[in-house]
């Protein structure tokens, strides 16, 4: 898809600030009129290049929600005609399922699931996604701690260490 | 002691602190201050320069390189300026690695001046050149850019001031603290008074990298200029490299030879480790550099409209990270504006009289701050002129 300069300088100002930017901040730094934001900001909405205002957070960090993530190693025998399509479909379309990506190397999907407990995943795996006439084998791995995310580093420590006034 | 003997001489006994010292002092001890008055990138060096320099060690580079520089470094800095400015600069005999930017200038002033040469200072300037030219026993000739003219300086300006006496110009573009940027006709018509006066420029050009509008031109790319320029640029800003103190100066040969033996006898060579880091920084660094300058650009747009609105008027600066906005609408002086913010709100700017007279009526503030901090600056910029507002 054949975006305009505009256009791609509204996304990026929004992939590297917070979601709630206001529409007045993002048309001062990309100098354009706040109408002209909204009408761009529509714009990619409608193309489906815009997919969503996300939020990154920390869940980890938050009591009673710190929930289980699983990275799914997932072969498949793909089927004439409808390749590695129609199986990925059948998966994505449970709630569990975060992404599915479909891979080249040693297996042909990779599936990340959320659960609330380990068992509720290792529940997931054996009963839904195994079960599935295609799947011929699944490698679960249990994410362990969350070091960086979609680019973003949790544990940061790293505030601004500059003296407050200086040449 | 002898109460009335002074140990110290006349130059550094003369010399006025810099007036950033007493809003450092005034700032240091307060909690929660947005910080608008650093002269330095947000951004922590890249990692894989760091790596670099990290690497470096642990294959135990800690000896001394050439006074120069790194043979290797000194190559790939004439590959950048050739690539980056068309300018060509022998990497033997041309360039010299120094400990920033700053102590490139320190020695090329001191490789030029005589007891009494006069040096043409574009104000408001950098708090470092009037000094150091009054280190190396020069005479600081300070000319004043008017903002209406968007803090440029215009050709008869200079030619007002030139005397028999008169060595150099210093020039800074993009400028610190105006954020002004010279286009290349502009410093053509600058360059037809070099040639006139047979004027040596020093052009510092550390701010090159961060040139958001238009075509950033150097001054020794201009014809005929690249024998009367000592051109000084350095790491510290576009490279996110403040704390490396690392910098470098092309000239002519016989200049550079000159600047050299002060180099070699006052600091030997710039910090090995810091060669490593700047080495990697040429290399792989530019899509960093790219990067910052696209987030500064954007926080540009965002900072100087948003002074315009709450009435602090502004010119759009071309380069660099500061806006220099008006602060006359207050009817306070630029130090009691700095200070009353920094009291009442928290937020940290430097008065313009610290760049020199003309930057009086002005604040500097810097936008190389996170766009979360600089809404929130704002915000208490406006909270802070609707009390301090003249009538
Ligand atoms: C115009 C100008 N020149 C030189 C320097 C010093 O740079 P360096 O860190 O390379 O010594 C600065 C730093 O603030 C500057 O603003």
């Amino acid at each position: 898809m054949k975006l305009t300069e505009k256009q791609i300088e509204v996304l990026e100002i929004l992939e590297n600030n917070s979601a709630r930017i206001p529409v007045e901040d993002i048309a001062k730094m990309a100098e354009l009129s706040k109408e002209e934001t909204e009408t761009i900001l529509d714009k990619l909405e409608e193309m489906k290049v815009l997919v969503r205002y996300n939020s990154v957070i920390n869940w980890s960090k938050v009591d009673g929600h710190e929930g289980v993530t699983a990275m799914i190693d997932v072969k498949v025998a793909p089927k004439r005609g409808v390749g590695f399509d129609e199986v990925a479909q059948r998966i994505y379309r449970f709630k569990e399922v975060r992404s599915v990506y479909l891979m080249s190397g040693a297996y042909d999907l990779s599936v990340i699931i959320e659960g609330r407990s380990m068992n509720e995943v290792a529940r997931f795996v054996s009963e839904k996604l195994s079960t599935l006439d295609s799947v011929l084998s699944t490698t679960t791995h249990f994410i362990l701690k969350k070091y960086k995310h979609d680019g973003t580093i949790f544990e940061q420590n790293e505030d601004d260490k500059r003296i407050v006034v200086s040449p | 002691m002898n109460a009335t003997k002074s140990y110290l001489s006349k130059t550094v006994e003369e010399l006025k602190p810099s007036g950033i010292r007493r809003f450092f002092d005034l700032a240091a001890g307060m909690e929660g201050v947005i910080s608008l008055g650093v002269g330095e990138p947000d951004f922590i060096t890249p990692w894989s320069v760091r790596e670099a320099a990290i690497l470096s060690l642990e294959q135990g580079y800690t000896s001394y390189t050439a006074n120069a520089g790194l043979m290797e470094l000194r190559d790939e800095i004439a590959g950048y300026m050739q690539k980056g400015f068309g300018v060509s600069y022998s990497p033997r005999s041309e360039i010299i690695v120094t400990v920033g930017a700053s102590q490139a200038l320190d020695i090329a002033l001191r490789a030029i001046l005589d007891p009494g040469d006069e040096v043409i200072v574009v104000e408001p300037s950098f708090v470092s050149y009037v000094p150091l030219v009054a280190l190396a026993g020069g005479v600081p000739v300070q000319v004043q850019t008017l903002k209406e003219n968007g803090f440029k300086i215009l050709p008869e300006q200079l030619e007002k001031v030139i005397t028999d006496r008169t060595k150099a110009i210093i020039l800074c573009s993009p400028n610190n603290p105006t954020g002004t940027m010279l286009s290349g006709s502009e410093l053509e018509a600058i360059a037809q008074i070099a040639e006139k006066y047979d004027l040596l420029v020093l052009s510092d050009e550390i701010y090159a990298e961060l040139a958001y509008d238009g075509e950033y031109t150097s001054f020794a790319a201009i014809s005929e200029m690249k024998k009367r320029t000592i051109l000084i640029s350095g790491f510290s800003k576009g490279f996110a490299m403040t704390g490396w103190r690392l910098g470098f100066v092309c000239a002519p040969e016989t200049i550079s030879q000159a600047m050299l033996k002060i180099h070699q006898y006052a600091m030997m060579c710039a910090p090995t480790m810091a060669q490593f880091a700047a080495l990697e920084a040429l290399k792989t660094g530019r899509s960093d550099v790219e990067d910052m300058k696209k987030s500064y650009k954007r926080r540009r747009n965002y900072f100087v409209q948003s002074l315009n609105e709450l009435g602090l008027t502004c010119h759009v600066p071309g380069g660099a990270f500061y806006a220099f906005p008006s602060i006359e609408s207050t009817g306070l002086s630029s130090e009691e504006f700095a200070e009353k913010l920094l009291l009442e709100e928290k937020v940290a700017v430097v008065p313009g009289n610290i760049f020199g007279e003309s930057g009086e009526g002005h604040v500097r503030c810097s936008y190389a701050t996170s766009m979360e901090l600089l809404q929130e600056a704002i915000k208490r910029i406006g909270l802070f002129l609707k009390r301090n507002q003249k009538a």
